[in-house]
């Protein structure tokens, strides 16, 4: 495994988007930073600039409106990077998915590395997903 | 107590064409949509009732609205009732110039139903992407899916 | 004619964008004008509803916002059951007093989340960690009657899913008394925090004239003097049965907004607290069948305001209309003459402070031409708010050592 992939799997810095969701997952990654379950000991910050992220975390349907804009924030992140799909709608798009506003799920836009399902997943299996994230990366060669 | 179910009554006389009282906190009572702007100045301006929001859903007959009215003191909602018959060109007075708290909820009207507000300042898509195609309304019953 | 400048915000959840959510236009360091788009949390819910049946519309609204996850769906049933005669000739006792205690919560947890935020714009990240902190106990009250510490699928047509057990009682009531003692803690840090009272005094003033000609409700309109909420003006649950104040600033500023919503979370814990004494014993569903043609409004006093639900019903088991208002939506829109005027640093904590549930209202954006085009981001505008309490603080340490 190169080394900029085994960069990554240390002391991930994370870039939070939120495309069309009710909050509940943004919530519950927020939690992750606060004092009960505190992942920043272990080095994962929340990043304010895609520029400086390793991993892309989404949440939400992906509405038409943010589909753009997911884009071009893919774009933006430098690679390699990996995609987590946080919460039921960025995984199927849940109940919302005979709406007319929701063209496609998270991943017919984007490469998703790890699913984390839940609505809203708790603190407890958003660390298990990137811990899983984590493994998976390692254990590739 | 006031009695503010009479004095919308004095207030409007013979424009209410139709006055339903489903509960005794929930009054619907309906208007010609020509009267719909003066109504509004009495009840928010006159009578200090709070606009909460308007509603539209197509049905067959045509486009009805219900303005909902809030009096807070008595807990009661007074909703004015108007329908557009006219389907192919749906329009009425906008409420906005009275207080400009109307103005986000007459443009998810327009943009959901179509209906045009003569005289709203702002009239531009406020929830739907830039892309949407013009024409297309989705709370209208028949749609391109 | 002094350049204007375009500087935008992102919305509190860091999503970072082109174009971004807000951009002001400022002259220097004063804000001149907003312009607000939404549409990015837009899913097309009062459509889907038509399409779901009056049970499943229930989970639906529930997902309308994360935070206000009981406000919705408790509208929504009183808009049901309004049609059907009334909540209180509908419901069974026991079931009026879990919906007021799983409310009651809510409201708690939200103002709980949006003090840790406002912490955190202003610079005080202290503060926003531990506000999430003590909100993990009441999370885990509600793990503890729901089964989920968000979504609790609490609410139905004639009821309520789940009871609260006996035995459950004491730990739920251990829990609300630590409470008070952190909420006393963040009332003094509040109100003697000569710097925290610098920051928010005097900002994001909205007059009540404002307040009533752009609709407001919630904390943002009774911090303003305009003394309305729906548990005492229409009361449903048992919100006239049981003792309780409702809270109203005159200022209108962003200080007024938070010391409204501390207090109010103490009037919360007592709420809860007479609920939890006073139920009685019985069912929790009335077993609603069909729902009759007919109308029916349904609206709660959400953490952020007046939360109204209209639902129209043929006689089907659909809805044929769903029309959902959110209380951000109105309070969001205020903005317009809360935050022009006041400086770029304080720009963050006004669009904050109305406490906006972007995906009750769908995000929030600003979009407007100018002559000079600078961007900052909105991670930009949190740093520059922070180093103005920096600022205030060294200034205030420095007259105190004079």
């Amino acid at each position: 495994m190169d080394l900029k992939t085994r960069a990554l799997t240390k002391s991930i810095w994370v870039f939070h988007v939120s495309a069309g969701s009710c909050n509940n997952c943004d919530i519950e990654i927020l939690d992750c930073f606060t004092p009960r379950f505190d992942v920043e000991r272990f080095g994962i910050q929340l990043v304010g600039s895609v520029r400086h992220a390793d991993a892309l975390l989404v949440t939400g349907i992906v509405n038409r409106k943010c589909t753009p804009r997911l884009k071009k924030i893919y774009e933006q992140i430098p690679k390699p990077c990996v995609v987590v799909a946080v919460g039921q709608c960025a995984l199927s798009q849940h109940m919302f998915r005979f709406g007319y506003n929701a063209p496609a799920p998270l991943d017919k836009i984007l490469p998703v590395d790890v699913y984390i399902p839940g609505c809203p997943p708790k603190p407890e299996a958003i660390i298990d997903g990137i811990v899983k994230l984590v493994n998976k990366i390692r254990n590739k060669k | 107590m006031d009695n503010m179910r009479d004095k919308i009554k004095e207030a409007l006389g013979n424009r209410i064409l139709e006055w339903q009282e489903n509960s005794p906190k929930r009054v619907y009572f309906t208007l010609d949509k020509k009267d719909i702007f003066e109504t509004v100045k009495v009840l928010f301006k006159e009578l200090g009732l709070r606009f909460a929001t308007a509603s539209g859903v197509e049905l067959p007959e045509g486009f009805e609205i219900l303005y909902h009215f809030s009096f807070d003191k008595a807990g009661e909602f007074y909703s004015v009732r108007v329908l557009i018959k006219d389907k192919k060109h749906p329009q009425i007075d906008s409420i906005t110039p009275i207080f400009p708290g109307a103005e986000w909820i007459e443009r998810e009207i327009w943009e959901m139903l179509g209906i045009n507000f003569i005289g709203h300042p702002n009239l531009k898509r406020l929830l739907l992407a830039e892309d949407w195609p013009e024409g297309d309304y989705p709370l209208r019953n028949k749609r391109e899916p | 004619m002094s350049h204007k400048v375009i500087v935008p915000i992102g919305p509190y959840h860091p999503l970072q964008d082109e174009p971004e959510f807000f951009q002001l236009y400022v002259e220097g360091e004063r804000v001149v004008d907003i312009d607000i788009i939404i549409g990015y949390n837009h899913r097309g819910i009062e459509k889907l509803s038509e399409s779901k049946h009056f049970d499943q519309v229930a989970f639906l609204v529930e997902r309308i916002c994360g935070i206000c996850s009981s406000s919705h769906p408790y509208a929504y049933v009183l808009a049901v059951e309004d049609l059907l005669g009334g909540e209180v000739n509908v419901v069974p006792e026991r079931a009026l007093y879990i919906r007021a205690i799983v409310d009651e919560l809510q409201r708690i947890h939200s103002h709980l989340l949006w003090l840790g935020l406002a912490g955190h714009f202003i610079g005080y990240n202290t503060v926003w960690m531990w506000a999430w902190k003590y909100r993990e106990p009441v999370l885990d009250m509600f793990e503890m009657i729901t089964g989920n510490r968000n979504n609790y699928a609490m609410f139905k047509v004639g009821g309520v899913r789940r009871d609260i057990k006996d035995e459950d009682i004491p730990i739920l009531k251990k829990t609300l008394d630590e409470l008070v003692p952190a909420v006393d803690m963040f009332r003094g840090a509040v109100m003697d925090d000569p710097v925290i009272k610098a920051r928010l005094k005097g900002i994001g003033i909205l007059t009540k004239e404002q307040a009533i000609d752009w609709c407001v409700v919630g904390p943002t309109a009774r911090a303003s003097g305009v003394n309305i909420d729906v548990r005492r003006d229409e009361p449903y649950g048992v919100f006239d049965r049981i003792d309780w104040n409702v809270i109203v600033e005159k200022d209108g500023d962003v200080f007024a907004k938070t010391m409204v919503r501390i207090l109010e979370l103490y009037e919360s814990v007592s709420i809860i607290r007479q609920c939890l004494d006073k139920m009685p014993k019985g069912e929790i569903d009335a077993d609603v069948k069909d729902i009759p043609p007919g109308e029916g409004i349904g609206r709660v006093e959400a953490p952020r305001g007046e939360c109204f639900h209209y639902i129209k019903s043929d006689g089907t088991n659909r809805p044929i209309r769903h029309k959902i208002r959110a209380p951000s939506f109105m309070n969001v829109a205020s903005n317009k003459v809360g935050a022009v005027g006041g400086t770029i640093s304080d720009a963050t904590i006004t669009l904050a402070a109305v406490d906006p549930c972007y995906c009750c209202t769908e995000r929030v954006a600003v979009i407007k031409k100018a002559n000079n085009k600078k961007i900052m981001n909105g991670w930009d505008l949190i740093r520059l708010s922070q180093e103005k309490t920096n600022k205030l603080k060294e200034g205030l340490s420095n007259a105190r050592d004079k």
